[in-house]
């Protein structure tokens, strides 16, 4: 198949051997699990149980709010010990309501649905459960996947292409699902369709995961419809928009979604969660995590209990040989820095990585000498010096007009800075700040609507008051005609009526 | 339990080069042609060279501290030493310490700290120096000297050398002419030239290897080539701008010396006389003063080449590499501002792009042909 080459990208070095060729062990269940409310972009889920609860392993623990959110599940069987504001998994350091399980240790099961044949069922229904399991975007994304797979319903899903590119150095927790549960991520992937009506799948892996592409290829052999397809190395390949341009040479036209073209993508984690809740009747209550970074003693792929605390993993993981500089959620190129280990695991962490000073290879930053590197490797065709100048400056009208909206954060522009410029913290801030300003002229318009419709129903008030005023006295006046006309009463029961309200 | 707090947005890694090593590959691409001027011209050239840069340098440190700019960490940058190194390439070698003092100080000054320093300028520094000192040195700027190869029998000792740069040289003694100068000369007086070019030996293979009067570091294009291309090849500057300013000096010269060619001097003479190769290997393709985009990067290119051969030919200087390359230093943020990339997304008049249902169509049906 033809592949196009997307503009700009980067390499940065993999170092994904440390983990690559090591098999996926299995967390033992930690004692505590920190369960957050948000671990989706949308609505945060709202607790369905209470603290002294006892839950068995799946049983719901928070519905979703709205239709973008995502329900959460009981990781193992417990004592639901309090909920409170836990640390969240984010730069900020922010709180994120957070569900405290205390593990009793026998990791006993709900009664699950019995098996069904999903290619027998309505697709609607395939996107109900996988709602109802709390699936959401694995690769990192994290949107709730139901509303995805919704999508077919409305427009019509020409091709499904499944990411298993992992383009971010040190992750492999893909690159070790692909090899060793092939055949589930695949039937997954054969259920999105069915849900999709689409008869069309590209599973897009990077070539430096042979075994991956070997381990797939073989999975596929017996359907024609999904194909594998090796991509090249080439950070952000990743990214939505740029495997779509390398798959498909279209582009996702600007403000638009990919289901505009006809394209639909899906991570081959979220593609093995599917194949989980819809052929066993299990909610999403793990994924597999890479531990790595120089700092760690042994790096390597967990399957991790969501809940589980960072700090547990680099245990389990043999320590640290150094002081680590930095801890990422994430991959070194977009993943976050993380305010302390105290923070749990959630459904989007692909890796927890700790960097030495060594491996992060900032500089002191110094003056842009413009040799236009940023702009050549920027994959969506921007001009990441000309964009620094203007957000710093707060011209953020000038930058909107550069395209700093298109930007998709994927750092390569700062990657590869000869002066170590950090363009994206830039962009970030000036994003944050237009986004900010929408905000207080969203609230402006609403408090002038809100404002004027309180005048309006004050004036409504008011003269609805004044009518009322006058009908009173024009009945009054209509009473004292009468009563002049009318021979005056006899009796005093008459009189009592009239005086009551 | 450890707590790191750095909200610090990603990348969380870097690739290696520096704009310090970027500074130190051009400076070593420099070399060779340097080491020959040295060589060619001797101890002089040698004095020259020297005492461009380290003014440079002592004009950037002054600006710095006057800017209250940390000097050692804004002086490791390397960009005062490119600046005056190439500088002195375009001197006259023998010119006397002065030139090379004045030099420094208006390139640094008056060409990059003025507009805020490094990456600010408009102008090509460099360039800027050698016009202000073209205009106000006129005969020391176009005094050149015949070749006197070190270790030859008129080369000057180290002496003799220190003599010629802080006293000044007695010009009848070995004085030469630059190739465009000398043919400009000899055309004004009527002669063709076929009378001009072979009693003087300026066949192309000489101008090439450069054995000829000129700057410092002009006359190699063959040393000045290898330069561009170990940068080219190290990625500090694409192919675009060289090219395309060496293709349309050469279709212009080309044309015109098919028309008339006792008039007009051939393709080759124009690409390897003066400092064609060194500005369009050199100069041109810095980064600050020249457009970001291929397309702007070629549309500089050509129109520099261009406007060097109508100098040069009918204008009132017989080289006008410093003269072209600041008026399209002037047009360049003109054609950055035409000549921005598409944006993903996007058509290339910044609309939102479109496509046909049929062309969709066509593309996922051919997404099934393995």
């Amino acid at each position: 198949m033809k592949l196009f080459r997307f503009r700009g990208g980067v390499h940065p070095e993999g170092h994904k051997l440390a983990t690559g060729s090591r098999p996926i062990e299995v967390l033992p269940m930690p004692k505590r699990l920190y369960i957050p409310m948000q671990q989706h972009i949308g609505a945060p889920a709202e607790p369905a149980v209470k603290q002294g609860h006892h839950v068995l392993k799946g049983r719901l623990l928070a519905h979703g709010q709205g239709t973008i959110s995502a329900p959460v599940h009981a990781p193992t069987s417990g004592t639901i010990i309090d909920i409170v504001d836990h640390t969240a998994p984010h730069p900020s350091g922010l709180t994120v309501r957070t569900i405290i399980l205390e593990a009793d240790g026998k990791d006993e099961w709900m009664e699950t649905e019995t098996t069904i044949n999903p290619f027998e069922i309505d697709p609607q229904e395939i996107a109900v459960r996988v709602g109802a399991a709390g699936i959401v975007g694995l690769g990192g994304a994290t949107f709730p996947s139901a509303v995805k797979l919704k999508l077919g319903d409305k427009q019509p899903i020409k091709t499904l292409i499944i990411n298993g590119g992992e383009c971010e150095p040190y992750l492999t927790c893909d690159d070790r699902l692909m090899q060793e549960r092939a055949q589930d991520v695949v039937d997954g992937i054969r259920i999105m369709m069915h849900s999709l009506r689409t008869s069309r799948a590209l599973i897009a892996i990077e070539d430096n995961k042979p075994d991956a592409i070997e381990a797939m290829k073989i999975a596929t052999n017996l359907f024609d419809n999904v194909m594998v397809v090796p991509v090249p190395s080439l950070y952000p390949m990743g990214s939505e928009k740029q495997m779509i341009h390398a798959l498909t040479g279209l582009e996702i036209p600007a403000g638009k979604r990919s289901a505009d073209i006809g394209v639909l993508m899906h991570n081959v984690g979220t593609a093995y969660a599917v194949h989980n809740t819809i052929r066993k009747g299990r909610p999403l209550l793990s994924r597999i995590v890479t531990v790595g970074g120089g700092a760690v003693r042994e790096p390597r792929n967990l399957e991790v209990p969501l809940g589980t605390l960072v700090s547990e993993l680099f245990e389990y993981c043999g320590g640290f040989i150094k002081a680590p500089e930095r801890i990422l959620m994430g991959g070194p190129m977009m993943g976050q820095v993380m305010p302390n280990m105290h923070v749990p695991v959630i459904k989007g962490t692909s890796g927890v990585i700790a960097l030495t000073k060594k491996e992060i290879t900032q500089q002191q930053t110094m003056a842009c000498i413009r040799c236009g590197s940023c702009a050549q490797v920027c994959p969506c065709g921007l001009l990441p010096m000309e964009l620094a100048t203007r957000s710093n400056k707060g011209q953020f009208d000038n930058a909107i007009d550069y395209g700093l909206l298109d930007c998709i954060s994927c750092g390569s522009c700062s990657y590869v800075c000869p002066s170590h410029i950090p363009l994206v913290q830039y962009f970030n801030y000036a994003k944050g700040a237009i986004a900010a300003q929408n905000r207080d002229k969203q609230k402006a318009t609403e408090t002038r609507d809100l404002a004027k419709q309180r005048t309006l129903r004050l004036e409504r008030e008011a003269e609805a008051k004044t009518r009322a005023a006058e009908a009173r006295k024009a009945a009054r006046q209509a009473q004292q005609q009468a009563k002049q006309t009318t021979p005056p009463p006899s009796t005093k029961p008459v009189a009592t009526e009239e005086a009551a309200p | 339990m450890s707590t790191i707090t750095t909200p610090f947005s990603g990348p969380h890694t870097h690739a290696l080069r520096t704009s310090g090593q970027i500074m130190g590959l051009v400076l070593l691409a420099l070399v060779p042609a340097t080491v020959f001027g040295f060589y060619l011209f001797g101890w002089p050239a040698v004095n020259l060279w020297l005492i461009t840069i380290l003014s440079s340098l002592l004009f950037e440190a002054f600006s710095l501290k006057l800017a209250n700019k940390p000097i050692l960490f804004s002086l490791s940058d390397g960009s005062a030493v490119v600046t005056g190194w190439l500088l002195a390439m375009t001197l006259p070698p023998w010119a006397p310490w002065w030139i090379g003092v004045v030099g420094g100080g208006m390139a640094i000054i008056l060409g990059k700290q003025v507009f805020g320093g490094i990456g600010q300028n408009l102008f090509n520094p460099a360039m800027l120096a050698r016009v202000v000192l073209l205009i106000s040195f006129p005969v020391e700027m176009t005094s050149w000297v015949t070749p006197q190869p070190l270790f030859s029998a008129h080369a000057p000792t180290f002496l003799e050398g220190l003599n010629i740069t802080f006293h000044g040289y007695s010009l009848d003694m070995v004085s030469g002419a630059s190739s465009l100068g000398a043919v400009r000369t000899e055309l004004t007086q009527g002669h063709a030239l076929s009378t001009i070019l072979v009693p003087h030996h300026y066949t192309t293979q000489n101008l090439a290897l450069g054995f000829i009067s000129g700057s410092l570091g002009e006359t190699s294009a063959v040393f000045i080539i290898l330069g561009g291309l170990f940068l080219m090849y190290k990625r500090i500057f694409t192919w675009h701008v060289p090219v395309a300013m060496l293709t349309s000096v050469a279709v212009l010269a080309t044309l015109f010396h098919a028309m008339n060619p006792e008039r007009y001097a051939d393709a080759g003479f124009h690409l390897f006389a003066g400092g064609m190769i060194l500005g369009a290997f050199f100069i041109a393709t810095d980064p600050v003063t020249s457009p970001n985009s291929a397309l702007g990067k070629l549309i500089f290119g050509a129109s520099l080449g261009a406007l060097d051969y109508v100098i040069r030919t009918w204008g009132g200087y017989p080289e006008a590499i410093a003269f072209s390359v600041m008026i399209m230093n002037a047009m360049t943020p003109l054609i950055d501002h035409y000549t921005r990339p598409r944006i993903y997304g996007h058509t290339w008049r910044g609309a939102t792009l479109k496509y046909s249902e049929d062309k969709l169509d066509t593309v996922h049906k051919s997404r099934d042909a393995l």
